[in-house]
Formats: structure tokens, C-alpha cells, sequence
């Protein structure tokens, strides 16, 4: 039958597409970022200086932006997301007050990253500033601090949600058996749940790391765009996806232009390596259980 | 260990559980302190005028978000119809095609276009329309929106059409319906709360991009609705209005943010209820 048939490879295309997209994607990346790769080479990476009117293009700043803010926000977010990862999935399974912080984390993830940006650059950035002005260094207000603050906030959701299901694939009878056997709650959380959902809370810190690298409006609204290597956390700096908003749209250059692809491009592969990594442990994990 | 210790392990226990309490409620603190504060800013503004006029210049008094809530809704309409037939075809190929080369690589490739950060699909609609076409337009920045909600409906097709049971089709199939009949009139429908929940959720997730926006729909101070001309949009106007010097504007900026958390928050909640049922 004909209609059959022309079903069947509407599947089969919509289906390819997808994967094409993909491709077509990491092609037009490279491509458009060729000029820059070919001037500058591996010295793209670790040249400092990013100088757009000398046609002088180093993507150091922002690399160590980028990783300095990530970084720093995964280390403020982990105890909070563990929190609220070993509240949900172990002592609150159910009930109201579950239900309801279940709710507010989902809100929390739902917030349009530029709404975060707004209140970051409006209320967060002053108070910033008014702690450096007690600690007596100069108050920019925004800055590096500032900007792994917004992002902690942002990324607690996805480590949090990631954490609570892995938990919840701990056997429930190892968990009786350490507690059969005496232990505290406490102690059965940090010798037998911890232990067996290392690897899965592992994943969703990843995850949530693959989304502080690239999240760009909350972050361009409070770090301070500046082009030069920070020098302390308080310093104004920029990430390679604020440098992106902020330049592109004026870049006119045929350098210039390829030079804030490739950071897309690197963007892109970092983020890439991320999921792949973290979807494979978690899928490895709940195949296991 | 010596017995009187059972007293510091209690103890121990307790902490424990009293520090993440604690932590959960701080880390929950933020969204309530936004939520409260957009409230309180964006409220104040919002008034009729405020929804239905356009933006006025520097040092006028009012103006609104017209365009903006019209280019917001013109750029979600492109995404839909660029995403959602792709979306749900590859779902039901998903669903349909459990093993495979390909469904492995279309699920690999979903979860990696889910991770993509958004600025680079901004990149990719500049490079792919704005450029041969010679100007910013809705329809790269449709296509770009369009683009990062894909994976999510085809996760959630296959992941909802999955569920439907295997007898509804093959009870199908033996009362000698087409193939292609059964899909699309007994599963798809039978699964289409969940489909729904999908292209919900994934709109929820673009109504709030700005990044991908920047370098395609661009922005506009005027109604325009041709969408191969730039479009203003809600979360457009809130990063040009807050990032401005002027007190006025930054109100304006607030109410725009209060009218989207609202819509997006509500599209959530729809999700949430569509879901249930």
C-alpha cells in the first residue's frame, strides 16, 4: 500500500533528521570557525589576550571565566542539592511537605534564566557590593562571585532531581539490613546509600555543570563583561557564552566572527562530552538496579 | 565501638537530618525571595495600557509590551511548526524502533541537541538563515527556538508511547487496520496527554530564551508581524530594558518579567495537570 509506505518513511526521515541536525550543526560550527582555527591554532586556547581591533583573538579569559563561575557554583549548589537529593529520596517520600518542595525545586528550574539575570544584576549585584565595600576591595558589585552565585541557584534543580531518583534505586532490602543490624538512619545513608548511588549523583552534578558552562543571559547580566583574565573572584570577568551575547551581534570581521564561533564550537564539543559521560553512567546505573 | 556511644550516634543522626532540612529550605529561600520580588516590582505596572500599547521612546511616560507579547507568540508559532511534527515523526519511529542503529543514534542525538547551550543554537540560525537571508528575522529566531525544543517532544513521545500497551495495537493490527491507521489513530491518541505534556513543557523551556535570540529575532520597537522582518520578545525586551540606565524602563522591565514568570509558570502547571489525567 502506498500510504504505507509513505508513512513508514516519514518515520524513517523525521527520524534521520534528528540525527542529521546534529551533524549538520557540528559541521556548520566548524566550518564557520575554520579562519579562526587556522590563524591561530592550539594558541586560540591559551592566548590571553582578546583584542578584537588589533585582530588579536586569545580565548583564555574566557575559558578560565567560564570555568572559575562553573566551578565555583557547583561547589556552593552540592551541599544544598545533596540536602535536598537525600530529603526527597529517603526520609520524605511522599506527602505534603514532599510534594510541595518537589514543586518549588520544579518552579526553580522553570524560571527563565533571564529573570535570574534581572534579579541577580538588581538585588544580588548591590549586595555584593556593599560586602566588598566592607572588605574593603573595589566594589563592582558584579562579577565572578556573583555570577557562580546566580548560577549555584540555577543548577540546584538538575543535581537535585538527578540525585533523588538515583537514591530512590537503592534496594530497599540493603538499606533494612544496615538498619537491622543497628545503624542509624545516618549512618545507613552515609555507609550503604551514598556508597551504591556514588556514580548516579556523580552524573547529576555533571549534568548539572554541563548547564552552568553554557548558561549565558543570567550569567551576561552579572558578571561584568570584561576581556581580561580575572584576577581575584571579585573581579569583573566574562565566560564564553556572555562573550558570545555580547559580541557577536557586532562582529563584523571574517576573523573576529570565526574566532566567537570556535568558542561555540568549543562550547559545544565540552558539552557534548558532558551529557554523553552523564547520561551513560546514569542509564549504566538504573540498567544495574 | 563502646556503648555509651549511641548517644553521639543519635545525636549524629539528628544533625543529619536537621542540616538537611535546613539546606533544602535555604536552597528554596531564592525562588520564593524572586518570586516575591517580581511580584511586588511587576505588579505596579501592569495595567491595561501596559499590555496593549507599544513602546515609547526615552523620558515618555507608559508605553507598553504589545510587540513584544505578539513577536514572543509569533516566534513560539514558527517553533511549534517547525518542531512538532518532526518531533512527534521521530518519536513514534523511537517508540516503534525500540533497537537499532538508527534509534540509538536519534537518542543520543536528542540528548546531545537537549545539552547544546542555547547561545550556540542562536550561532547556528545566524549562520544557517540570517545570513543568506541578509537580515534579522522571526524566522530564524522561530527556527532556532524551534530547534531546542525538538528533543524534548521527542523524548517525551517515545517515552509516552511507550507506555501505551502492546494488546491496543495488536488488537488493532488483527482486526486488519493498516499499520500506519493503527499509529495513528489508536496509539497516538491513546498516548496524547502525555504528547501534549511534551510540546507544553518544551514551550515553557523557549519562552524564556534570550540567548538564542540575540543575533536572530533581534528586537524591535514596532509591531511587525512579517516574520521575515525582526521581532521584539518578551525576554528581548527584558534584557534590553534592565540593561538600560533609565529607572522607567527598568519598571517596564519588571512588569515583563512578572507576565512571563506567570505564563511560564502557568504552561508548568498545565503540564503538570494534562499529565495526571
Amino acid at each position: 500500500m502506498i500510504q504505507e509506505k509513505i508513512f513508514q518513511n516519514t518515520l524513517y526521515i523525521s527520524a534521520f533528521c534528528v540525527v542529521a541536525l546534529l551533524i549538520a550543526i557540528f559541521c556548520t560550527l566548524l566550518h564557520a570557525s575554520f579562519p579562526a582555527i587556522k590563524e591561530f591554532g592550539m594558541h586560540f586556547v591559551y592566548g590571553k589576550v582578546w583584542d578584537p581591533v588589533s585582530g588579536e583573538f586569545g580565548a583564555l579569559p574566557f575559558l578560565v571565566g567560564t570555568l572559575l563561575t562553573s566551578f565555583l557554583a557547583l561547589i556552593i549548589s552540592i551541599p544544598f542539592s545533596l540536602a535536598i537529593a537525600i530529603l526527597l529520596g529517603e526520609y520524605l517520600k511522599k506527602g505534603v511537605v514532599a510534594t510541595v518542595l518537589k514543586s518549588a525545586v520544579e518552579l526553580l528550574a522553570g524560571i527563565p534564566s533571564i529573570i535570574y539575570g534581572f534579579w541577580g544584576l538588581f538585588v544580588l549585584a548591590p549586595i555584593v557590593r556593599n560586602m566588598e565595600i566592607q572588605l574593603g576591595i573595589i566594589p563592582y558589585g558584579v562579577g565572578i562571585l556573583t555570577a557562580s552565585l546566580i548560577l549555584s541557584i540555577m543548577i540546584i534543580p538538575y543535581s537535585a532531581s538527578i540525585g533523588r531518583e538515583v537514591i530512590r534505586l537503592v534496594p530497599a532490602d540493603l538499606k533494612e539490613a544496615a538498619l537491622s543490624l543497628g545503624a542509624t538512619r545516618f549512618e545507613m545513608i552515609k555507609k550503604v546509600i551514598l556508597p551504591y548511588a556514588r556514580s548516579g549523583i556523580f552524573a547529576g552534578i555533571l549534568l548539572s555543570l554541563g548547564r552552568a558552562l553554557g548558561e549565558t543571559m543570567a550569567v551576561t547580566m552579572v558578571i561584568g563583561n570584561s576581556n581580561f583574565l580575572p584576577k581575584s573572584l571579585f573581579s569583573p570577568a566574562n565566560t564564553m557564552a556572555s562573550v558570545i551575547a555580547n559580541e557577536f551581534a557586532e562582529a563584523t570581521e571574517t576573523l573576529y566572527l570565526a574566532s566567537l564561533v570556535e568558542i561555540g564550537l568549543l562550547l559545544f564539543v565540552v558539552t557534548m562530552i558532558i551529557n554523553i559521560v552523564g547520561r551513560y553512567i546514569i542509564q549504566k546505573m538504573s540498567v544495574e538496579t | 565501638m563502646k556503648a555509651n556511644n549511641i548517644f553521639v550516634r543519635i545525636i549524629k543522626d539528628r544533625v543529619f537530618k536537621g542540616a538537611a532540612v535546613v539546606f533544602s529550605v535555604l536552597s528554596i529561600l531564592p525562588l520564593l525571595f524572586i518570586l516575591l520580588y517580581i511580584v511586588k516590582n511587576g505588579i505596579a505596572v501592569i495595567n491595561w495600557q501596559f499590555l496593549t500599547e507599544l513602546p515609547k521612546p526615552v523620558g515618555e511616560i507608559g508605553g507598553g509590551i504589545a510587540n513584544a507579547l505578539v513577536g514572543t507568540g509569533i516566534l513560539i508559532l514558527i517553533a511549534c511548526l517547525f518542531s512538532i511534527p518532526l518531533g512527534v515523526a521521530a518519536g513514534i519511529y523511537l517508540s516503534e524502533h525500540r533497537t537499532g542503529k538508527l534509534a540509538y543514534a536519534v537518542r543520543l542525538s536528542a540528548e546531545v541537541l537537549h545539552g547544546i547551550p542555547s547561545i550556540v543554537i542562536g550561532i547556528i540560525a545566524y549562520i544557517w538563515l540570517v545570513v543568506p537571508m541578509g537580515m534579522f528575522s522571526a524566522l530564524s529566531g522561530g527556527i532556532a527556538l524551534g530547534i531546542m525544543m525538538l528533543p524534548v517532544i521527542v523524548r517525551t513521545t517515545e517515552e509516552t508511547l511507550k507506555l501505551v500497551p502492546g494488546t491496543l495495537k495488536e488488537a488493532a493490527l488483527a482486526l486488519g487496520v493498516p499499520y500506519y491507521k493503527t499509529i495513528l489513530k489508536v496509539i497516538l491518541p491513546a498516548g496524547l496527554s502525555g504528547v501534549l505534556t511534551g510540546i507544553l513543557l518544551s514551550i515553557a523551556r523557549i519562552a524564556g530564551e534570550t540567548a538564542p535570540l540575540l543575533f536572530t529575532a533581534f528586537g524591535s520597537p514596532f509591531m511587525d508581524v512579517n516574520i521575515l522582518k525582526p521581532v521584539n520578545s518578551m525576554p528581548l525586551l527584558i534584557f534590553n530594558y534592565a540593561t538600560s540606565p533609565y529607572p522607567e524602563w527598568h519598571a517596564l522591565a519588571w512588569g515583563a518579567s512578572f507576565v512571563l514568570v506567570v505564563f511560564v509558570l502557568t504552561l508548568n502547571i498545565l503540564a503538570k495537570v494534562i499529565s495526571r489525567k
